[in-house]
C-alpha cells in the first residue's frame, strides 16, 4: 500500500464567524516546543485587527442584549464541543508548551471545567457585584454591571489553552465580546478553539481570533478607538512589546485596561477580576412609592 | 442654456423639423448598444485600484466636498433637517480643515428650513420635486412641486424621470417634462434622477442619459436610493461615458450624481478613480460630480481621522446621519 501524504495545514483568522486569510497574505510556521513544524498560520496584520473590531463591535449589542439565560447555555455548549475535540486539544497542547501526554490532559480538562465554571456564572454576576444600596431618601438605589463593550485580549504567551480559556471566558460571560491576539508562538489551540466556537451557538464576531506577532499587532489594538477595554496579560514574556506604552495608547479613549503581572501567572486557579474590570456599573435611582 | 433652447437644438441633433417620438426613437435606439459583461468587467478593473496616504488623503477631501448630504425620509422632522445642516457647516468639530460638503438634499417642504439653518455658508439646498420618488403625478402638480421648491429658496432641483412613459416607448412625454421643469427651475440648477434600478438594461441607461442631456438637464442622477439596486459602478460607468461623448458631440459640460448605496470610503474612491478614466479630469469637482449620500460622510470623516491620528477610530466617534 501506498504511503500516505501528510496533510500539512494553513490555518486562517476567525474574525465575525467566519475564517478569512490575513489581508495581508502572509503566513508563519508554527513550531512545537521542540522545533518541529506544527503547522501555518495566519500572520495577521493591523487591518485584520481593525476588521475584527468591526465585527466585534456589530455583534456586542446582540450578545449583551440576549438573556444571561441563553449565554450561560450557550457557554456550556462550548464546552460540550470542547469535550468532543479533546484528544486534538491534547496533541496540540503537548506539541506547544512541550509538555508529557499526560500533563497536557489534565490541562485540557481543566481548561474545560474552568468553560463550565464560567458557564455557570453569566446569571449570577448581577447577584454578587450588583447592590442594593442603603440611601438617605425615599428611593431604590441599584447598582448593577453591565457590559464594558469590545475588548481587546493579549492572550498569554505560554499557557496556550488554559490560560486562554481563563481570559477569554470570564470576558464574554459578562456579555462583552472581544478580539484575541494569541500566543505568538503557540496559537495552535487557540486555532482549534475558534474552530469549536464556530461549531457551536456563540454568535459570530462575539470572539474574534487573530494570530501573528503580538509586538506588531498589540499596539494597533490597544490605540484602537472602538475598543472599550483591553486585557494586557499576554505581554508578559512576548518579544518587543513595551506594555506600558500600550496603556499609554490605550488611555487615549479611556479604555479599561488590565495590567500584565510581571510574569504569566500559573493559571491554577482563577477569581472574578476579570468580571470586574470588563464590565461597567449602572446605578439607577428609583422612587419607592409602589 | 434657457429652457425654451432645448427643443430646436434638440431638433438640429437629430436633424430633424419635427420632434416626434418616432424621431427621439430612431435616433436613441441609434446609440451604440452597451456590452454589458464588458462594462461590469471595466468597472470591476477600475475598482482595483489600490489608493493610499497623499492620494488618499486629497481622494477623501475632495469626496466630502461632493456630497449632497441626503435626509429623505417620512419622518424628517425640522430638528433633524437642522442637525443635519449643522454637521454640514461643521461635518468635524475637531478639525476645522475639513472641507464642507456641497449641498444639503431634503424633500421640498423642508427647503425653508435647511435655507435658514445654512445661512451664508456657502452651502446649497437641493429639493426633490416632481412626486418624488415615484414620479406618478400630472405634469401641473409636478411643475407647481418644483415652483413650490425654487420659491423657498432650493439652488438645485433634484426631478424624477417619468420611468413609465420611458419603458412605454413614450420618450417624447419624458423629454416635454424634463424641458417644463427645466423652465420653473429658472436659475436653479436641474439634476435629472433616472432611477436606473428600474430601467432594466444598460442599454436603456444610455438612453436616458442621453434623453435627459438632450431636454437640457444640468446634471444626471443615478437613483432617488429608495429603489434597489441604487447607484452602482458600472451604471455610473455608462452615463459618465454618456457626459463624456455629449460635450465632445455639443461642448456642453454636464454632471453627474450616483446617489443610494455608496456608505464608504472605499466605495467613494472607487467612483472618484472612475471618474477620473471615463469622464476625466474636469469632471473631478463638486461641480460637475455629487455623491448622493448620508452615512458615507461619517465613514469619510473617521478615516480622514484615521490618517490625520495614524490610530483607527470608533464607530462612536463621529454621529450617525
Amino acid at each position: 500500500m501506498a504511503t500516505r501524504l501528510e496533510v500539512k495545514k494553513t490555518y486562517k483568522l476567525y474574525v465575525g464567524g467566519k475564517f478569512p486569510r490575513s489581508e495581508s497574505g502572509r503566513t508563519y510556521e508554527v513550531t512545537s516546543a521542540r522545533g518541529a513544524f506544527l503547522a501555518n498560520a495566519a500572520w495577521g496584520s493591523r487591518k485584520d485587527v481593525r476588521d475584527a473590531v468591526t465585527a466585534a463591535r456589530s455583534a456586542q449589542p446582540g450578545w449583551a442584549g440576549a438573556t444571561a439565560y441563553n449565554r450561560g447555555q450557550v457557554l456550556y455548549r462550548v464546552a460540550e464541543i470542547m469535550e468532543g475535540r479533546r484528544e486534538q486539544f491534547v496533541a496540540e497542547v503537548a506539541a506547544s508548551e512541550g509538555v508529557t501526554k499526560p500533563r497536557a490532559t489534565t490541562i485540557v480538562d481543566a481548561a474545560i471545567d474552568r468553560w463550565v465554571w464560567w458557564a455557570g456564572w453569566t446569571d449570577k454576576i448581577a447577584q454578587v457585584l450588583g447592590n442594593l444600596n442603603p440611601v438617605a431618601g425615599p428611593y431604590f438605589n441599584v447598582s448593577a454591571p453591565e457590559p464594558t463593550g469590545v475588548i481587546g485580549i493579549v492572550a498569554p504567551q505560554r499557557s496556550s489553552l488554559l490560560g486562554l480559556v481563563s481570559v477569554v471566558a470570564p470576558v464574554i460571560a459578562a456579555g462583552n465580546s472581544c478580539v484575541v491576539l494569541t500566543s505568538e508562538q503557540r496559537p495552535l489551540p487557540a486555532i482549534t478553539l475558534s474552530e469549536v466556537l464556530a461549531t457551536s451557538d456563540v454568535p459570530g464576531g462575539v470572539v474574534n481570533v487573530v494570530t501573528g506577532p503580538t509586538a506588531e499587532l498589540a499596539p494597533w489594538l490597544a490605540a484602537h478607538r472602538d475598543v472599550d477595554g483591553i486585557d494586557l496579560t499576554g505581554c508578559a514574556g512576548a518579544d518587543g512589546v513595551d506594555a506600558t506604552a500600550l496603556e499609554v495608547a490605550a488611555a487615549d479613549n479611556l479604555k479599561r485596561v488590565l495590567r500584565p503581572a510581571a510574569d504569566e501567572p500559573d493559571w491554577g486557579t482563577t477569581d472574578l477580576e476579570r468580571l470586574r474590570i470588563f464590565t461597567e456599573t449602572k446605578t439607577v435611582w428609583h422612587p419607592k412609592g409602589l | 442654456m434657457s429652457a425654451s433652447a432645448a427643443p430646436s437644438r434638440a431638433r438640429e441633433l437629430l436633424g430633424v423639423s419635427a420632434l416626434t417620438n418616432k424621431a427621439l426613437t430612431s435616433w436613441l435606439h441609434g446609440l451604440p448598444g452597451i456590452d454589458a459583461v464588458g462594462c461590469e468587467g471595466r468597472a470591476a478593473a477600475l475598482s482595483t485600484r489600490s489608493i493610499k496616504t497623499d492620494a488618499k488623503a486629497w481622494a477623501i477631501d475632495t469626496a466630502i466636498s461632493m456630497i449632497d448630504l441626503t435626509t429623505l425620509e417620512g419622518a424628517d422632522t425640522p430638528g433633524k433637517v437642522r442637525a443635519l445642516c449643522a454637521k454640514a457647516v461643521t461635518p468635524d468639530p475637531v478639525d476645522p480643515t475639513t472641507p464642507r460638503p456641497a449641498a444639503i438634499c431634503v424633500y421640498n417642504d423642508l427647503v425653508g428650513i435647511a435655507r435658514e439653518a445654512l445661512g451664508d455658508s456657502g452651502i446649497h439646498v437641493a429639493a426633490v420635486a416632481t412626486a418624488f420618488p415615484s414620479g406618478r403625478a400630472s405634469l401641473e402638480v409636478k411643475l407647481a412641486d418644483t415652483q413650490d421648491a425654487v420659491d423657498l429658496g432650493a439652488d438645485e432641483i433634484d426631478m424624477v424621470i417619468d420611468r413609465g412613459a420611458f419603458l412605454a416607448g413614450d420618450y417624447r412625454t419624458v423629454f416635454d417634462q424634463i424641458v417644463a421643469v427645466k423652465e420653473a427651475c429658472g436659475e436653479a440648477h436641474l439634476k435629472v434622477i433616472l432611477e436606473t434600478g428600474e430601467l432594466a438594461t444598460y442599454d436603456n441607461v444610455r438612453r436616458a442619459s442621453w434623453l435627459a442631456m438632450l431636454a437640457g438637464a444640468d446634471f444626471i442622477k443615478t437613483s432617488t436610493g429608495k429603489i434597489s439596486p441604487a447607484a452602482t459602478l458600472p451604471v455610473t460607468l455608462v452615463m459618465l461615458e454618456a457626459v463624456r461623448d455629449w460635450r465632445d458631440l455639443t461642448g456642453v459640460q454636464i454632471g453627474v450624481k450616483p446617489a443610494g448605496g455608496i456608505k464608504t470610503t472605499k466605495d467613494a474612491l472607487k467612483y472618484l478613480v472612475t471618474l477620473n478614466e471615463i469622464a476625466g479630469e474636469d469632471w473631478l469637482t463638486p461641480q460637475w460630480f455629487r455623491f448622493g449620500a448620508s452615512s458615507l460622510l461619517g465613514d469619510l470623516l473617521q478615516q480622514r481621522r484615521k490618517l490625520a491620528t495614524g490610530v483607527y477610530t470608533g464607530s462612536r466617534d463621529v454621529t450617525i446621519d
